[in-house]
């Protein structure tokens, strides 16, 4: 990991875990949802940041790793996370083999909307079937426990989800710094070379599309048990797009950018559905964020990541780029 | 299932099928040609439907009703709005990547949707069928065939087939053809291919619109149901094959006869039917049936 990497995810994890003891008990509960995102949107940045692949699909996984949970939970008395958890994710992961083996074989805007329409295939298997109790969602009656501990207070449960958003990151940090993750990078620079010189790149990207759901499950997951609910909509295709934008709005191609872009994106969603500020017309909040997410595709094509380097490149006058960084 | 249930079932397969085919061609047209791949293009459907709901009285009011000439004005409108879109929006996603486009038509999507909820609000809504359209066909002694379907699929039919003309005969359809293989070489053979981008544009969308101002009578207008559409027409454009208007003709009456037959004989898996055959299509063909070009 290289040195502004380390020292920016150092200071934000002693800023989290000091964020409970001055904020309220609904910036804590706010603070757990942002964290949760921003776990969805690594699991989405190792797919299109590194590997440049486009997933349209990413709520599926989320959606299936919160179903998981509640489904399994329901029959047990105290379940434990130490094996929901790995159940979860393994479920999703499964579904991502399955994905991942048929739109792998597609490239290109074909990618995009097979894995949106494998997404759709996953939401009406819930949406529909006795399995996913229909349009209200479940309940999840039994909340799962740690080692045999409770962690249902709002605090507890803040610092579980810090400490898997802390996890993630430091997987997906020695992943992409490994052989593998260089491999993915080269995919997505030059698929056909990385062909050329002996990589089944299929595997490779099939492989990143597994890692990929398996952590989006770990979010779905987490999501599930804050709440304590779960409805369709965790697999709807809004989702799946909200995280795209998400990790678009921090910058593509860097870990911290995913991160910042699901707090980013969380602030504007708080922003826009706030009564305080725009009284009744909150109501309409997609019409904010909508306009908010065509004006950055327009103005910040390389994410608020970018910004910086924009600035330095307007002061100073030297071109920057933020792709390349990684390699 | 006996035999006038088949029937009858074929007919709104085939009905079905063709409707979608006018939303997917649409898709086709800008994706294929301009490169664009537009999300929103379930919304201008929405928007269709939308127009059929709010023109038909004010249509009904100053020239004594009439169904054509609402959709001859709704299909005016959307020409118009696609034109201002293009401009506004679409004409800068040409030269951007695919995930930028997703992204941008992602927010047009929820911002048209706010603008719509905030118009009309949120209510289904449902329009009425021309009194010289809604009469019944029989069929049998006990089964009857609403007359107003028959329109759909002849007005889908002949749209099809103009659309084919246009293409494949005219020379504005050889522009529109050569500009989605070069663009550049045409440009410096005199056609002003800005111009051009902005009519197949605003074409692309009046044709969605049109199929949703026509289902509006049989689907009844309802928030959110552009997406719906959206998707299966993805889902069309994959197993047709990008660019393919042939491929995705097919796909939309295949599409049209699993989803109608699925809701019919196996109801609790319905939803899911089209996109296993998807799976399936990719298995065997992973470019589609008809990969444009080839």
């Amino acid at each position: 990991m290289k040195k502004s990497q380390t020292v920016f995810i150092a200071i934000l994890f002693i800023g989290l875990m000091g964020l409970p003891f001055l904020g309220s008990e609904y910036a804590v509960d706010w603070m757990t949802k942002t964290l949760i995102y921003g776990i969805f949107a690594l699991s989405l940045e190792l797919l299109v940041g590194t590997t440049g692949l486009v997933c349209f699909g990413q709520a599926a996984f989320f959606g299936i790793g919160a179903y998981a949970v509640v489904k399994i939970s329901a029959d047990l008395g105290a379940p434990d996370a130490i094996y929901l958890l790995p159940i979860s994710m393994l479920l999703a992961g499964l579904y991502a083999l399955f994905v991942g083996a048929l739109s792998l074989r597609t490239k290109g805007v074909y990618f995009i909307m097979v894995t949106l329409a494998f997404a759709q295939m996953a939401y009406y298997v819930i949406h529909d079937t006795p399995i996913g109790g229909g349009t209200d969602g479940i309940y999840l009656y039994n909340k799962p426990l740690l080692f045999g501990w409770s962690i249902s207070s709002s605090l507890e449960f803040y610092l579980f989800t810090l400490g898997c958003l802390f996890f993630v990151f430091a997987l997906l940090g020695l992943i992409t710094h490994s052989r593998f993750g260089r491999a993915l990078s080269g995919i997505r620079i030059n698929e056909l070379r990385m062909r050329a010189i002996g990589y089944e790149t299929y595997n490779y990207k099939l492989m990143a599309f597994v890692i990929s759901g398996m952590i989006a499950g770990l979010a779905g997951y987490l999501f599930a048990v804050k709440d304590g609910f779960v409805n369709p909509e965790l697999l709807s295709w809004h989702l799946s797009g909200a995280v795209l934008i998400m990790i678009i709005l921090g910058g593509l191609g860097h870990l911290r950018g995913a991160f910042i872009g699901a707090f980013a994106f969380a602030l504007l969603e708080e922003f826009f559905r706030s009564e305080a500020i725009f009284g009744s017309f909150a109501k309409y909040w997609h019409l904010g964020l909508g306009l908010s997410i065509i004006f950055c595709v327009a103005f910040l094509p390389r994410g608020l990541f970018g910004i910086p380097s924009i600035w330095q490149s307007k002061l100073m006058g030297t071109k920057n780029s933020t792709l390349e960084d990684q390699e | 299932m006996d035999f006038s249930t088949f029937l009858i079932q074929s007919l709104n397969s085939v009905q079905y099928g063709l409707l979608l085919f006018l939303v997917a061609a649409g898709l086709t047209l800008i994706f294929g040609i301009m490169g664009v791949i537009n999300l929103a293009h379930g919304s201008f459907y929405m928007m269709g439907s939308y127009l059929a709901f709010a023109l038909s009285p004010m249509v009904a009011e100053a020239f004594g009703g009439g169904l054509i000439s609402t959709f001859i004005i709704g299909i005016v409108i959307a020409i118009i709005l696609g034109y201002i879109l293009e401009w506004m929006f679409y004409s800068y996603l040409y030269e951007r990547d695919h995930l930028q486009q997703v992204l941008m038509t992602y927010g047009l999507i929820l911002v048209i949707e706010e603008i719509r909820s905030i118009l009309v609000g949120d209510d289904v809504h449902g329009v009425a069928i021309p009194e010289w359209l809604s009469a019944s066909i029989q069929l049998s002694e006990v089964m009857t065939y609403p007359v107003y379907r028959l329109f759909i699929s002849g007005v889908c039919i002949l749209l099809a087939l103009a659309m084919f003309f246009v293409l494949s005969k005219t020379k504005l359809g050889m522009m529109i053809r050569a500009g989605s293989v070069n663009r550049e070489m045409i440009q410096s053979l005199g056609v002003n291919i800005k111009f051009l981008y902005r009519i197949v544009f605003a074409a692309g969308i009046a044709i969605a619109a049109f199929a949703g101002m026509v289902a509006a009578p049989v689907s009844s207008v309802y928030p959110g149901m552009g997406q719906g559409v959206l998707i299966i027409c993805f889902v069309i454009v994959v197993i047709g094959g990008i660019g393919s208007i042939k491929g995705a003709l097919i796909a939309s009456l295949l599409i049209g006869f699993i989803d109608t037959f699925g809701k019919v004989l196996l109801p609790e898996v319905a939803g899911v039917l089209v996109y296993v055959f998807m799976a399936m299509i990719l298995l065997w063909k992973p470019s589609g049936l008809f990969k444009a070009g080839s």
